[in-house]
Order: C-alpha cells, then sequence, then structure tokens
C-alpha cells in the first residue's frame, strides 16, 4: 500500500447553476484498499465519484486516476476501470448473458462472462431478460458488468441502496472479493454500516466538502471517543464505585443493569479492575463502542437518516 | 470498435422485436392502413389504369408515415435510455457516444427497409391493377430520407425533459409537416409564409424526391432534394451534438 495513490483528487469544484455541489473537494485513493466516500444523499457523493471517473468535468480542481486525466484519457481510462452507476438501468430485454457478451466485445482483454457469472451466483438467470431480476441480481449484474474487464479499479455508487439486509451482506462479501484479488474499490455509501464494516479508509463529506478523511477506527477515536460498558449486577449499591472509576462520565442503573459511559482507551480495562478490586458479582458484562453514526452526528451536528 | 457497433445493434434488433407490440406497430399498422385506404379507393377491375391517388400519392404517403414512424419510435427509445440511465451505463464504458446513436438508427433504418418491402409485397397482392415503379431506387431513397429525419428525430430527443413527452411532442411537431409538403397540395399554392417554412422542412424534399423516384425519374434530376435533406442533416446534426444531453 506504499505506491502512489490510485486516485489523487485534487481541490475540485463543481457547481450546476448556483448551486454548489461539491467544493474543494482533495482525497487520495491508495492502491488495494476499500475506500468509501460518505455521506447523506445530497452531499456531493455521486457528482464526486462521476468527475473522478470521467463522466463530469469538474469547473476547478485536478483529478489523476492511474496516473491519467479522466477527461483527456477517457478511452484509455475506460478500459482499466470498471464502473456501477447509481441508479442505473439497462434495455428490459436485454438478457443477462447478452448483456455480459456485449460489455466483453468492448473491452481488450474481457475475462470469462460465463465463470463471472457464476461467481456472482447468476448462472441460473442467464437467459432472463433485465426487467425480470431483483434488485438484488441487477445490483450482481452490474458488478459482473464492472468486472468484465478485470479493472485495476472498480467504482461502486450506492451499490446496496434499496436492497434488503441479506442481500446487502452478500454484496459486501462479493465487494470484499474483489479487494482480495488485489483489486482497489472506490465506493460511496449513506449506511453507516456498510461502510465501518466495509471500507478500509473513508471520507466524510456533506453539504459539498470533505469534513474528515480515516480509517473508521480513527475517525470514531477522534469524534466519538465515549466506551459504554454494561454490567448486570445482583449487587445495587454498586453505583458508588462505578461513579469513582477515573474520566467516567455517567452511570445509569436500571434494574440491577448499570450503563457506564466514560472516556480513554483504557476505560473498559478500568471497570474490569473496578469489579475485580471490589469483587462485583456479575452476571453479565458487555461494552457498545461508538459507531460512524455517532462520528456523523458529532461532526455534522445532524443524523445521517434526516 | 466496428465489433461494439455491430453487437450493439445485433442486441437492439433482438431486443425491439421481443416486445410484439413495438413490431406490430412499426411494420403492421403502416402496412394495414395502406392495405385498407388501398382497398377503399382500389381501381375497378374495368378501369385500364390506376388513378394517381391510388398509384403514386398512397404509396408515398405510405412511405413517409413508415419514415416518421420509425424517427418517433428513435426520438421515444432514446428517451426512455436516457430516463432509465441506460444511455449514461453505456457512456461508462469504451463505447463512443456516436456508437450507441448510430446503432439505434441502424435498426430503424432495417425496420424502415422490412415495413417498405412488405407494403410493397401487400400492394403486388392486394392491388392487381398496382404499378411498375422502381422498388430498389425508391428503397434507398426512402432509407436516405429517413437518415435525414431522423436529425431532426435527435434534436427532438435533446429538448424533450421526460420519455412521456417525446412521443406527443415528436408527433405534434412531424407530422404536421406532412400538411405543407407537397402531398396533398403543391407548395406554390401555399401562402407565401407557409411556403417560406415548408421549404425549411425536410419533408418537403422527401415528398419531391419519392415522388419523382416513384414516377422513374432520375436521381439526377432530384440532386437539389438530395443536397437540399444533406443539407437539413447536418445542421440538426451539428446542433444536437451540441445540446444533446446523455442524462
Amino acid at each position: 500500500m506504499s505506491s502512489a495513490p490510485v486516485v489523487q483528487v485534487s481541490q475540485i469544484r463543481k457547481t450546476y447553476g448556483s448551486s454548489v455541489a461539491v467544493d474543494d473537494v482533495s482525497f487520495d485513493v491508495n492502491e488495494g484498499e476499500i475506500f468509501g466516500l460518505i455521506g447523506p444523499n445530497g452531499a456531493g457523493k455521486t457528482t464526486t465519484m462521476e468527475c473522478v471517473e470521467g463522466l463530469r468535468a469538474p469547473d476547478r480542481g485536478t483529478i489523476s486516476v492511474l496516473g491519467l486525466d479522466p477527461r483527456k484519457d477517457v478511452y484509455a481510462l475506460q478500459d482499466r476501470i470498471g464502473v456501477q452507476l447509481q441508479e442505473a438501468q439497462l434495455q428490459k430485454r436485454i438478457k443477462v448473458r447478452e448483456a455480459v457478451g456485449l460489455w466483453a466485445t468492448l473491452y481488450k482483454c474481457p475475462v470469462d462472462g460465463d465463470k463471472l457469472l457464476e461467481q456472482l451466483g447468476l448462472s441460473e438467470k442467464r437467459n432472463a431478460w433485465f426487467m425480470t431480476l431483483s434488485g438484488g441480481q441487477k445490483q450482481r449484474l452490474f458488478i459482473a458488468l464492472a468486472l468484465i474487464n478485470d479493472p485495476e479499479l472498480v467504482f461502486l455508487d450506492e451499490l446496496t441502496t434499496g436492497l434488503d439486509p441479506q442481500a446487502r451482506r452478500a454484496i459486501w462479501e462479493l465487494v470484499r472479493g474483489i479487494r482480495a484479488r488485489g483489486k482497489t474499490v472506490f465506493l460511496t455509501t449513506h449506511l453507516m454500516e456498510e461502510a465501518e464494516r466495509l471500507c478500509d479508509r473513508v471520507a466524510i463529506i456533506d453539504h459539498g466538502r470533505i469534513i474528515d478523511i480515516g480509517t473508521p477506527d480513527e475517525l470514531i477515536r477522534r469524534y466519538a471517543p465515549e466506551r459504554t460498558v454494561i454490567v448486570v449486577t445482583r449487587d445495587e449499591s454498586v453505583g458508588q464505585r462505578f461513579q469513582m472509576i477515573p474520566r467516567v462520565d455517567t452511570v445509569t442503573a436500571h434494574d440491577g443493569r448499570f450503563t457506564i459511559r466514560g472516556r480513554g482507551e483504557d476505560f473498559v480495562t478500568r471497570v474490569i479492575d473496578c469489579i475485580a478490586e471490589h469483587r462485583i458479582p456479575v452476571t453479565d458484562f458487555s461494552t457498545e463502542r461508538s459507531s460512524l453514526e455517532d462520528v456523523f452526528l458529532k461532526v455534522t451536528g445532524q443524523s445521517i437518516r434526516n | 470498435m466496428l465489433r461494439g457497433l455491430l453487437t450493439l445493434t445485433w442486441l437492439e434488433i433482438k431486443i425491439f422485436v421481443r416486445e410484439p407490440l413495438g413490431v406490430i406497430g412499426t411494420v403492421g399498422v403502416p402496412v394495414l392502413i395502406f392495405i385498407v385506404l388501398g382497398r377503399m379507393f382500389a381501381p375497378r377491375a374495368s378501369q385500364p389504369r390506376a388513378p394517381d391517388l391510388i398509384s403514386v400519392d398512397l404509396p408515398i404517403l405510405a412511405a413517409i408515415l413508415i419514415a416518421l414512424s420509425a424517427v418517433l419510435s428513435l426520438v421515444t427509445i432514446i428517451a426512455i435510455y436516457r430516463e432509465g440511465g441506460i444511455l449514461k451505463r453505456l457512456r461508462a464504458t469504451p463505447l463512443r457516444s456516436i456508437t450507441i446513436l448510430t446503432a439505434h438508427v441502424l435498426v430503424k433504418l432495417l425496420f424502415t427497409a422490412i415495413t417498405l418491402a412488405a407494403m410493397i409485397l401487400a400492394g403486388k397482392r392486394y392491388f392487381p391493377a398496382g404499378v411498375d415503379a422502381p422498388f430498389i431506387s425508391f428503397g434507398v431513397a426512402l432509407l436516405y430520407c429517413t437518415f435525414c429525419i431522423v436529425s431532426i428525430g435527435f434534436l427532438i430527443a435533446s429538448v424533450v425533459p421526460t420519455a412521456r413527452f417525446a412521443q406527443p411532442l415528436g408527433t405534434l411537431i412531424l407530422y404536421p409537416m406532412v400538411g405543407i409538403s407537397g402531398l396533398f397540395a403543391p407548395i406554390t399554392a401555399l401562402p407565401p409564409a407557409l411556403q417560406f417554412v415548408a421549404r425549411l422542412l425536410p419533408l418537403t424534399y422527401t415528398v419531391s424526391l419519392l415522388r419523382g423516384i416513384w414516377r422513374g425519374d432520375g436521381w439526377i434530376a432530384h440532386s437539389g432534394d438530395v443536397a437540399a435533406l444533406g443539407l437539413i442533416f447536418l445542421i440538426c446534426t451539428g446542433i444536437s451534438a451540441r445540446v444533446f444531453r446523455w442524462q
């Protein structure tokens, strides 16, 4: 991962009429990682991604993808990248194998389409019309089309939007599989759980601006360092003892279930120390960590769902 | 990219045929109208020759309807493809934009030719007093005219906001052109303002070219019509290349 970034975006800006979609956006995507651009709908994710893909021209700023300029070298670039677009469709009555066949003729070195369909679990749907596929099957077909040229870099825009949790998990596995084959993945999502489970690094974007970039862990430590420990005990008098733990913020009790919030890397250890020291009888013990959802709430002041 | 063009064209033909209503509308309806109208005005067996109405004007009208329905269907397909993000998805491949549009034009020209052939066969079968026109030349002329009118189709497709508007707007623009094309009344019989408009529209030259070829004129005699249609094609294509929206 020490080689030059696969994607370099520097201070791009894009306006539509009087509204600024993307402003002063800069980030790098490194080789072999899953990089996520995360933010609510309308934050500028798709605009940014389409500028990187060469489908849109930024008003200002520079973009380099695999060492190429996505506007000038768009045809050279398209042979080396795979693209899945948000809410794309195909012809209603095109068959799955026809779509894969067409795509295969468009690239210099296509992989075996049948094998690809098999890997994506679409073999049985080879002769099905596009319009008869389920949402998850359509997305898997679009992933197949994005992978037909064995690309070095794959773009996935809101890949799992509208899918049920089971289909979503299956798609996540496929994306991890892409990374396992040494490819770089650049994705956008407004689902914080998806970003946290899938991405090596994320950039948080809101109102067209990048707020911060880092691994999900880094961002959580930076913006939502609180740790929560839940202890269930029959001894209801221990609340006082938990209050004495260094750097504790709050302790709430409910029917012998204590929720202890505090901060610091070793906060959980200190809670355990406290339990051991005072020989508190514990019937259940669990920790809750903050999520990217909490990070997003902190940095933008609003929930991503709004 | 020739391989891409051929593959895409072949696919689009198959996809088109998979929608039976579309095929009936494109190929069946014009032929049916032609037969019904022809039977209504069919010459009596006692008449030695069919009147001009049936032997010249009806074939020209039918041919123009074929061309217009091809153009309309193209406008609608482009609008649907754009609205559904299909154009955008195709564009995010090494396919050149021009290849995508060319494939659709080729499909439309193919079905124009098929419809014309079906019409000619129907004419031979149902109108025994039928004419002896140069069908090959006429077919080439019709394809050329369709190709040129398609440029207006692209212009319409460039400005229609959604697929729902494409069909009615296209109809509203294209069909009135037939009225002042010189098919029903000579151009010179129109008011001066309409005459001026008529001279800007491709259907005027289409009627002149098709009628001439049908009657057995040579191509040289109609080089003016061919040139005018070519010019209209270049201008409309030039404008749509600038204003066409892919999404």
